[in-house]
This record gives structure tokens, sequence and C-alpha cells, in this order.
């Protein structure tokens, strides 16, 4: 939560600075600000832990069907049979399959009260990788919902946290602040000069650049900078299967650049041959 | 001569008997005379061919791989993102073709505007021109349904319900385009005929009609100086060259190399345009279930967007909605009278007064503003801006009459001016 | 005018450059053009290696058409001992008894045109026109030839293979029928579509 401080100020900034793109950026306003990422299709090591932690956490309900097994081996790296024996677990499917999942609509109506979406554009679909980073960071528990936790980004979730046993539980920090006066001065008792505080929980923390949550001590097998990073692979991962082709992309892209540039000056040397008989 | 030119002349003879392939390269190209004094404005009419070119084949080979239903359009569409080798390539060579074609094609529009290029005799190239922009429209909102993302799918439902706003049939014209009560997988059907068939028939015909009514009356320059008026004995304009070689490589060959090279910066690392060009919700399939936060049509419909929302009350009993699709379609209707409208002895923005270069620029800033504004959410204090826009809009094409025929305008010299 | 001609080498040199990198990058273009119509990753998935078992098979017998490797018709043939004693006995009707065109892998390169002399493998798709021809086994005086001594023959052109889908002669079809690559997975289980040890 650290980095979240931290970031506040670039991410007011750029809000300001994007206000007309942010709006179709982030699809509307969140909740609360997400936290910066970026994302490296490069770090192929990245990319693998991303793809392992997906498979072995998300896969289950969660397909990624517009992308093939036999892709991601490739491009990140993996050799064929070490991906089918460690990180394929649908026994049904060969190296070439889509990245389907076995769950039937009926049964995950019946389990989580609608279908689980398919991840593979999930993070574009945010307008970046930052909401994915953010949103897997922000569970806390809430007895009151059916999977005993709520999200500070996805207010009502419907699902459970499904690394909370690497994570941790958080809960929602309360404590006393001050109350902030209309001219954003802190309001004070005018007897005692004693600030004027009140209890607020949470999100409502966050405004005022506290921490709204907390972890509960010993609850995960992670650290908080470890559990970070799992969470950095797996928005990485998740990016990169927006546009597996990305860095081919941009790759080829160099070349044609050079090759127009290079093509220019034999059109321009030729062309001037042409104009400057009437200029 | 040689034999090998001998030849060559005799197989030109024989098939020039029989098919005028050298009487129409000398008519269109080489013996076009052209005015010397073209300028930069003048390179984007062959840029909208070069577009053209691109939409039409990368829209070809796309068909090759897109299933044009409900359930396979979305798949397919990633199918030729990541398993149709070059895929990605072609679908953004397309996309971004897209607004490269709008961006060359309102540029190719205000150099008409600016130079007077729709005056007498080039009316009909005007008014062919308006409808290759309509059929460009048409296009492009047809072709916006077919990733049958989010986005596609409640685009079309906005601007199908457009409709709707006709009074007594508009329902019924609604559902009949539809094909069924809501956008479905028929919408889409017919969407794609209409896309990849019937839309580029019409465009073709009407490009190269523009271009033949082009080529018979010449063309205008900076100066909207008649060239025809001052020709040397052989008939030639003095103060012209022939289009070929002298604008299609002196001028035209670099500057399209410079514009690929624009177009690929565009291509390889933004072709997503910042969600601008790919917008965000259509990462996910149609759903007629859920709205995205905020419906905004691609940039190079939003000025005609904007007048749209800018009809907020009713007027003679009739609705805010009608009259908003009236406005929408009466700001792209106008320009189509445009030539009747402009009373200006001179065609040149170079030589008319004060009041067409005020309203000209005035014109300009408030299609970006409105442009602008159909990106954003609707506010109050939006919307009079809009309205203000809306009615210099309007007023620019309205009171040109008036502004045209009282304005003080400069001599035209007798000959034209070189840049 | 004078300068025109000074400048005549220099303007058809560029000409010359220009053309010749255009053309350059005429054929860059091409390159997603052309390449878009190689298989995509669905159908080099759809094509992968299929595996067919063959423990039931009595001698004699077809399996197939059923397995399809490709999208394409693959014949499983079981020949029996006599099949196998006639098959090198008219050698001399046939195109290319050989196999010295490459028309199988090295190791089906020979008398059987198989791995196990009794088990044969084949694409079953006639080498003139693509056509799938019918398994006529008997050894018996067939209406398209009095001497039959099993194999197949090509409704389409005529065309006829024996039982080891080797092509007689003096039909349209120019060459024998394709031996798909394949290995034994073990004693009765064939991989078809890839040798053995490439995955």
């Amino acid at each position: 939560m650290k980095k979240k401080a931290m970031n506040l100020k670039k991410m007011l900034l750029a809000v300001l600075i994007m206000l007309p793109g942010f709006a179709l950026a982030a699809g509307g306003e969140t909740p609360i600000p997400l936290d910066a990422m970026e994302p490296n299709l490069e770090d192929q090591a990245s990319l693998q832990r991303g793809a392992k932690t997906y498979l072995n956490y998300c896969m289950g309900c969660h397909s990624l069907k517009y992308q093939r097994y036999q892709r991601t081996a490739d491009d990140l790296g993996i050799p064929v049979d070490l991906m089918m024996e460690h990180m394929v677990f649908d026994s049904s499917a060969q190296i070439g399959s889509l990245m389907d999942n076995t769950m039937s609509v009926d049964h995950a109506k019946q389990w989580f009260g609608s279908v689980p979406p398919d991840l593979t554009l999930y993070t574009m679909l945010k307008g970046g990788p930052e909401y994915l980073y953010t949103y897997m960071r922000v569970f806390y528990e809430d007895k009151t919902r059916p999977f005993g936790v709520n999200n500070l980004l996805f207010e009502n979730v419907g699902m459970p946290h499904p690394l909370v046993e690497l994570q941790g539980l958080q809960r929602k920090v309360c404590k006393q602040i001050p109350l902030l006066a209309d001219n954003g001065g802190e309001m004070r008792d005018p007897l005692s000069g004693e600030p004027i505080t009140s209890e607020q929980c949470g999100d409502d923390l966050l405004h005022r650049g506290f921490s709204p949550l907390e972890l509960v001590e010993g609850t995960g097998s992670l650290t908080p900078e470890e559990y970070d990073q799992v969470i950095y692979d797996l928005a990485n991962f998740l990016y990169y299967t927006v546009d597996p082709s990305r860095l081919d992309r941009e790759r080829i892209g160099i070349y044609v650049l050079l090759f127009l540039a290079f093509f220019y000056v034999f059109t321009w040397l030729l062309g001037r041959e042409y104009t400057k008989e009437f200029h | 001569m040689s034999a090998l030119q001998q030849s060559f002349k005799n197989m030109m003879d024989w098939v020039d008997a029989r098919l005028p392939v050298t009487e129409t390269y000398e008519k269109h190209l080489s013996k076009y005379y052209a005015p010397k004094n073209f300028n930069i404005w003048y390179l984007f009419g062959v840029l909208s061919v070069v577009v053209l070119v691109n939409q039409l084949l990368t829209g070809i080979w796309l068909t090759m791989s897109y299933v044009p239903t409900a359930d396979g359009a979305f798949a397919s569409v990633e199918y030729i993102m990541r398993d149709v080798e070059y895929g990605w390539m072609l679908r953004y060579m397309h996309s971004t073709g897209a607004s490269a074609f709008f961006l060359v094609v309102y540029l190719h529009m205000f150099r008409g505007l600016a130079y007077g290029s729709y005056q007498k005799p080039r009316e009909l190239i005007w008014i062919l021109g308006m409808l290759i922009y309509v059929a460009l429209m048409a296009e492009g909102f047809f072709g916006y349904l077919l990733p049958w993302g989010n986005m596609s799918f409640w685009a079309g439902q906005v601007i199908v319900s457009l409709a709707g706003a006709i009074p007594f049939v508009g329902d019924a014209l609604a559902t009949w385009v539809r094909g069924d009560f809501n956008i479905s997988g028929i919408t889409l059907n017919r969407f794609f005929a209409l896309h990849v068939v019937l839309i580029p028939l019409v465009l073709i015909v009407l490009v190269f009609l523009h271009i033949l009514a082009l080529h018979e009356v010449g063309s205008n320059n900076p100066d909207g100086v008649d060239i025809k008026k001052n020709v040397d004995e052989d008939g030639k304009p003095i103060d012209s060259i022939p289009f070929h070689p002298h604008y299609t490589i002196g001028h035209d060959l670099p500057a399209i190399v410079a514009f690929l090279f624009l177009f690929c910066v565009v291509m390889f690392y933004f072709p997503d345009g910042g969600g601008y060009l790919i917008e965000h919700p259509n990462y996910e399939p149609a759903n007629p279930l859920k709205t995205p936060d905020l419906i905004a049509p691609v940039w190079y419909y939003t000025p005609f967007y904007s007048m749209l929302r800018a009809a907020t009350f009713p007027l003679f009993g009739l609705d805010a909605k009608f009259w908003g699709l009236v406005v929408m379609a009466g700001a792209i209707a106008l320009p189509v009278v445009l030539p009747w409208l402009d009373k200006s002895p001179v065609k040149s923005i170079r030589y008319k007064g004060w009041g067409s270069k005020i309203f000209l620029t005035v014109f300009i800033i408030s299609f970006f503003i409105l442009g602008y504004l159909g990106v954003q959410h609707p506010t109050p204090g939006r919307t009079l801006v809009a309205q203000i826009c809306t009615a210099i809009y309007f007023s620019y094409f309205l009171l040109m009459p008036w502004y045209t025929s009282v304005e003080k305008t400069k001599p035209v010299p007798e000959r034209v001016t070189m840049p | 005018m004078n300068e025109d001609s000074v400048n005549t080498g220099r303007r058809n040199f560029l000409i010359g450059a220009t053309t010749v990198v255009g053309s350059a990058g005429v054929v860059g273009v091409a390159v997603p053009f052309v390449g878009s119509w190689n298989p995509s990753a669905k159908a080099l998935a759809a094509g992968a290696p299929v595996k067919v078992d063959i423990s039931k098979m009595s001698p004699g017998e077809i399996l197939g058409p059923i397995p399809a490797w490709r999208d394409k018709p693959i014949f499983v043939v079981k020949r029996s001992d006599v099949m196998l004693e006639e098959l090198n006995s008219k050698n001399d009707r046939l195109a290319d008894p050989d196999s010295q065109r490459e028309q199988q892998p090295v190791y089906a390169q020979n008398d059987t045109r198989s791995i196990k002399p009794d088990v044969l493998v084949l694409v079953g798709l006639c080498t003139h026109l693509s056509c799938s021809p019918k398994f006529r086994p008997a050894i018996q005086p067939e209406v398209f030839d009095e001497e039959w001594i099993g194999g197949f023959f090509c409704p389409c052109h005529g065309s006829k293979f024996d039982l080891a889908g080797r092509v007689y002669t003096g039909v349209p079809a120019p060459s024998n029928l394709e031996v798909p690559p394949h290995f034994y997975e073990s004693d009765s289980v064939i991989v078809i579509g890839e040798d053995e040890g490439t995955a």
C-alpha cells in the first residue's frame, strides 16, 4: 500500500493532464485510484511466472479462449513438453488447443450467479493492466459477502479471493482522523483547539493519504513485496495475451519505417528532377 | 526506331484501334495539364486513392478469415489477430486505414472550401465528392459493427435508433433496418454485405466519376485563376504542366511515401490510438444487456454526433430527438448546395474578403470543438458550447450568400503565382 | 533544355534506383497478403498427428477412411499373408515398383512400403486429381482389370494402385499413393502425422 500513497500524486497529475483520455482509458471513474505498473513484454521470466499463476489459480473459472497453448509456449519461451506436463491441467487439451476451460455455463451460474468472464482481452477492456494489478491487491475480509471477501475496486465482487493463501487476509483499517473544513484545513474545536475527528474506514482513508487496508499477520505465505511481484507478473501476462503479436509488430515496424525513410530519399531526389523544371 | 520500339508501337496501334488505351493515358495523365502552382493541399486527393486501395485490399483479405455471424464474429477477429499469419497486420492496416481515410478526405474537403474548388464549373465534382463522403460515412458505420465488440453493438444501436426519430414511420424503419427488434446477427449479416460489397462498389463508381468530372473541366488551383485563359499555340495552358510525370513522380510519389511513413508509425506503434481508434469496450463481445459507460463514435463522426446531441429542446410540436436527426442530416447534406451559396466573384480564399476569411476560420474552429465535445460526456455547459458551434456551422453555409456578396474582394492576378 | 540533356543520366539512374527500391517495397507489402494464406494456427492445430489403434483389425481389413489427418482420409490396411505373397508378383505392370519417387518416408521405401510388412498406412488421395480411391482387396478379375490382384481403384478417372499403394502404368495418376509420416507408439498404436522422435 506504500506504493499507492507514493503514486497518488503522480496519478492525480496524470488524471489532470489526460482528462479527456481518461474517461475512455479507464472505462469510467474507479472507486479508488489505480496503482501504476509498467508492463514489460520483454521480461519472459515474468510472463512465465504470470502464466503459471494464471493456469494454477485462475484458469479453473476464467478461460483464455482466444489464445492457444502452443502460441503461449512459443512466445514465452516455454518448451512444449514442460508446458504440457506442468501447466496444462485440462487432460483433453493438446498443445495446439485454445486455452478454454471445462467449466459449464450452468455450473458457473449456479456457483457464482454469472459466468466468469474470459480474460484474454481483459486488461485492455479495463484500459490497461493497472486495473487488474490494483484489483488483485485490494481484496478485504467482509463476512457479509457470500465468499467472505469484498474488494475496494469492485464493490460487492462476486468471486472469492483466489490468491488469499498467498497474500493473506486483509482487513479494512478504521481510525480517527481530523475532519476537513470547507477551505481544506483541519477542523478544530473552537474552545480547546483540538482537531475534530471522526472515524473513517477503508477507501475513505485513502483520500486522506492513509492506508485503507491492513494485513492480518501470518495469514499469507508471501511477503507483501513478493505478492506484489506475483500480481505484477500476472497482470503482465494478461497484458501479453491481449495482443501476443505486439513485440513482433514493434520489431517489424522499425524495419518498415527505416525502409520508407530510405525509399523517401530516392523518391525525393527523383521528384526534384521533375519539379525543378518549373520552379 | 529500334525493332523493339517498332513492334511495341505496332502492338499499341492494334490495341488502340480496339480500346483507347493511349488516348486515355494522354487525356488523364501525360496530357492532362494541371496548374503549375499546386501546393501541399493538392496531395490529399491522391492520398485518399492510396488509402482506398489499402482498404479494398486489406478488406478483401480480412473477409477471407472473418465470420459474419453473431456467434463467430468476435472470435474470428481474435483468430485473425493471433492465428492467421500476419493477420494482425492486415487488421491494423484496415483499422488504421479507416481513420487515415477520413483524415485525408477532411483535408481534401478543406482544400476545396478554401480555394473555392466547388465553384462553377466544378459543381458536379463537388457534389460527387460529397456523395463519396456520405458513402464513406456509411461504409465506416457498417464496418464498425463487424468486430461485434460491445462498442460496435451499442454504436450500431444508437445510430439505427436515430431512424426511430422520424415521425410516424421511424420505429418501423429502424426495425426494418435491423431486420430484428434489436441489433442481432441478422443485422450483422446485412451490414457485412453492405460493407464489403455494395458500398465499396458505390464508392469506386463515385470516385471514378469524381475524377472523370475533374479531368473534363480541369483542376482549380490556390489562386483560383482559370489557366485556360492563357494558352500557347498548341492550346496548352501556359501556366500548366503535364500531370504525369511532373506531378505524379515529382510531387505525389514522395508525398505518398511520407504519408505511408506516418501511417506506419500509427499502425505499428499506436494501432488502438490510446482507446480512440479501437475503443476499450470493444475488447469484449457485444452484450445487449450492458451499455458501455460512454458511447462515443470514432473521432471522424464526432462533430456530427455533437450536433445530434446539441438538439435538446422540442420545436413546432416535434420532440428534440427528431430535431437532432434533422440537425445532423442537415449538417451533412447542406454542403452539397455550396456551389450555389457562394456568390463571390473570386474563388480562392486568398482574394476573398474579410467576411469569408473570418467565417471559414470560425467554421473550422467550431468543427474541431464539436469533434472534441463528441467524445466527452455531455454536461449543460458543453451542450451550450455545442449549440453555439452548431449555429456557427450552419451560419457558415446559410449566411454565405450574404457575406460573399457584400465583402470587398482583392483583384485576382492574370497568371498564377508560384509558391 | 540544355540542363535537361545534362541531367538525363542522373534522371535515368534515379528512375532505376527508385524502381528497384520501390519493387522491394511492393514485395514487402505482398508478404502479409501472401503469408496470411498459409495454414493458420487453427489449421495447424487441427492438423496435429492422430493416433490409431490397430489391435482389433483382422487380416485383409481396411480401417478407413475414418481416421483423418489434416482433414485428409487415411487408409490403414492390415494385409493378409495371401495379399503379401501376391504383392510383388506383377511388378512389371507398375510405374514405380521400387518406390524411387519420394512419395514415402525412407522407412517405408521397401517392398511393402510399410514399417511392419503387413500394416500399410496411406494418404487416401489419388495422386492424379485428389479423388479418394476405393479399396478393392479381392484377387479376382474386375471390370477395370482382368488380372486384378487387389488394390485401390479410383472411380474418378480410373487410376489403379496395388495393395502397397503403387500406381499401375497406363493410368492418369503419375505416382504412388503417399505414405504419411508415422511411427508405432506401441505394438498396436500408430501415430500418424509425424516421424518418430521429432516431437
